[in-house]
């Protein structure tokens, strides 16, 4: 099997402080991969390797069957154009239209007759339902409105790989749904490979092909929706669930509550 | 007692230390910029853009400013050089402060405090909100989309609002002093034409903004894209800017006079 992501016993830290320890992890060709855990878990560095954003510490970053670590700038900007990310507020250039954040890239990387731009701007804008928001400045677009351009600005260049951090996040329920069912078609359209990183659990099941599950930086479960739907895993079954009691603590580590009420109270 | 001295000694070492830290990565920062200046140039309106937000936005205030700052001196020098007889020379008095000092000076002062801090709070606010990652994994570099743009554009507009604010001050002196106090008009311009000097005065004046420009926008471009990404940080990086950048001007404003007067001799 041809994978288009392939990271080998990579290790990531900020200083002293180790994210990731250990991630193994795959991505075949064509397919949508979901990669889980809680806030802070590391799911976004994750997302940020694969961009070429931050670099491994220890281990392989392999991105179309190319390793990362080596890349001097010039190659990693040619891997980007490869590459479409949608980021979790969208970050559209808000000094430019809806129309020329999509335009971007093609104006950037191609000698396309602003014509034919036009026309391919516009079809990338009805594909996610939006011609009728050309002319509009970003700051004039709801959060999920602005999630769809940046959707059409990240798949402008028809990538191979797309990356997708938080889509969900902050969505009405029929936005969610519908940017769920866009992030498949587009993926299938395309022919196109996707990674998405989230914490919503059952929009995500509908629509991917495997799932890994991060925590504290290293992947303790994986599978397809179904076997993850079917584990007995603990871990998994809370975050599926969403329970409060589990291995995935719900407090912060701190004092006890006696140290920092009981106490105080007793004396009062 | 020893013990403060210490402590006295080690907050201006390390104060120093980070100033000088400071000045180095604002330096090489520079470089940076002069190396990914190419896209600049090959898609000049892009520098032409920021020329308008930089230059053309800030026209009102250098303009209005000049004109108070003329019609002061023009007040100023009239008192004085009436008390020694020689109040007709009050045109050469207003032009040589203007086009040497106070020009470039008060000017790249204003640019610095309009059009500095706002290329500091765009570029800060861009990163804040992923832009400039964005752009990266759009495989565009943002040093030679954003920054280097926006650095010619400061680099060019401050030597034409210095000249303008310079034409505006000596119209603000011709005003107070030929038509509201009287001062002969012929004598006005004729000693002022006989006076100034194109190379010694009218090119300084020029070379000196040009230098103010190019430290003005390095910083205000350093500023936004090294502040951290958050309110605070960068309402912190503006402010950092404008007291920056001042403190730069005047301090090379010294250098340049001092190399300028060696020149003159």
């Amino acid at each position: 099997m041809i994978h288009q992501v392939e990271i080998r016993d990579l290790n990531f830290g900020y200083g002293e402080q180790l994210v990731l320890k250990g991630i193994n992890l795959t991505v075949p060709k064509g397919s949508l991969v979901a990669i889980m855990g809680l806030s802070g878990c590391g799911k976004t560095t994750l997302l940020r390797l694969m961009g070429g954003q931050l670099l491994a510490r220890q281990g392989s970053v392999r991105v179309a069957g190319q390793e990362l670590n080596h890349m001097n700038e010039a190659q990693l900007y040619a891997m980007r154009r490869q590459v479409g990310v949608l980021f979790q507020f969208g970050a559209l250039f808000t000094d430019l239209s809806v129309f020329d954040n999509v335009a971007f890239q093609m104006r950037e990387h191609t000698r396309l007759p602003e014509s034919m731009i036009r026309d391919l701007t516009l079809m990338k804008l009805n594909a996610v339902g939006l011609r009728g928001v050309q002319s509009l400045m970003p700051a004039e677009l709801s959060g999920g409105m602005a999630r769809r351009v940046a959707m059409a600005r990240a798949t402008a260049l028809d990538p191979a790989l797309i990356l997708y951090d938080e889509p969900f996040t902050g969505l009405d329920p029929i936005s969610l749904g519908a940017i769920g069912r866009l992030i498949r078609q587009l993926n299938d359209a395309l022919g196109a490979t996707s990674v998405l990183v989230t914490h919503d659990v059952q929009e995500s099941m509908k629509i991917v092909d495997y799932i890994y599950f991060v925590s504290d930086g290293v992947i303790v479960a994986q599978g397809t929706p179904e076997e993850i739907h079917a584990s007995a895993l603990p871990f998994v079954h809370q975050f599926v669930w969403g329970e409060a009691d589990g291995p995935l603590p719900f407090h912060y580590p701190g004092p006890t509550l006696k140290m920092d009420f009981g106490d105080e109270r007793g004396q009062a | 007692m020893r013990g403060a001295w210490g402590h006295g000694l080690r907050t201006v070492g390390d104060t120093t230390l980070s100033i000088v830290g400071r000045i180095g990565a604002v330096v090489l920062f520079l470089g940076q910029i002069l190396r990914h200046s190419g896209t600049s140039f090959r898609r000049f309106g892009l520098v032409i853009r920021e020329v308008y937000f930089a230059g053309v936005q800030s026209l009102i205030i250098i303009l209005v400013s000049g004109l108070f700052v003329g019609m002061v001196l023009g007040l100023q020098g009239f008192e004085t050089l009436q008390s020694y007889g020689s109040s007709e020379s009050v045109g050469v008095l207003v032009a040589l402060s203007l086009m040497r000092e106070l020009g470039p000076v008060v000017s790249a002062l204003l640019f610095a405090s309009r059009a500095g801090s706002a290329i500091t709070a765009e570029i800060g606010l861009m990163k804040a909100t992923e832009q400039l990652s964005a752009m990266e994994m759009m495989a565009v570099n943002p040093l030679a989309r954003v920054v280097a743009p926006r650095f010619w554009g400061g680099v060019i507009s401050l030597p034409l609002l210095a000249v303008l604010f310079a034409a505006m001050g000596i119209l603000g002196g011709f005003l107070v002093t030929v038509v509201m106090l009287g001062v002969d008009s012929g004598a006005f311009w004729s000693q002022m034409q006989a006076a100034v000097d194109f190379h010694h005065d009218i090119l300084n004046g020029v070379i000196k903004s040009l230098v103010f420009g190019v430290a003005v926008s390095a910083i205000a471009t350093f500023e936004g894209y090294e502040a951290p990404p958050t309110a605070e940080g960068v309402s912190g990086a503006t402010t950092r800017t404008v007291v920056s950048s001042s403190l730069a001007i005047l301090a090379l404003d010294l250098l340049l006079t001092a190399f300028m007067m060696k020149g003159w001799n």
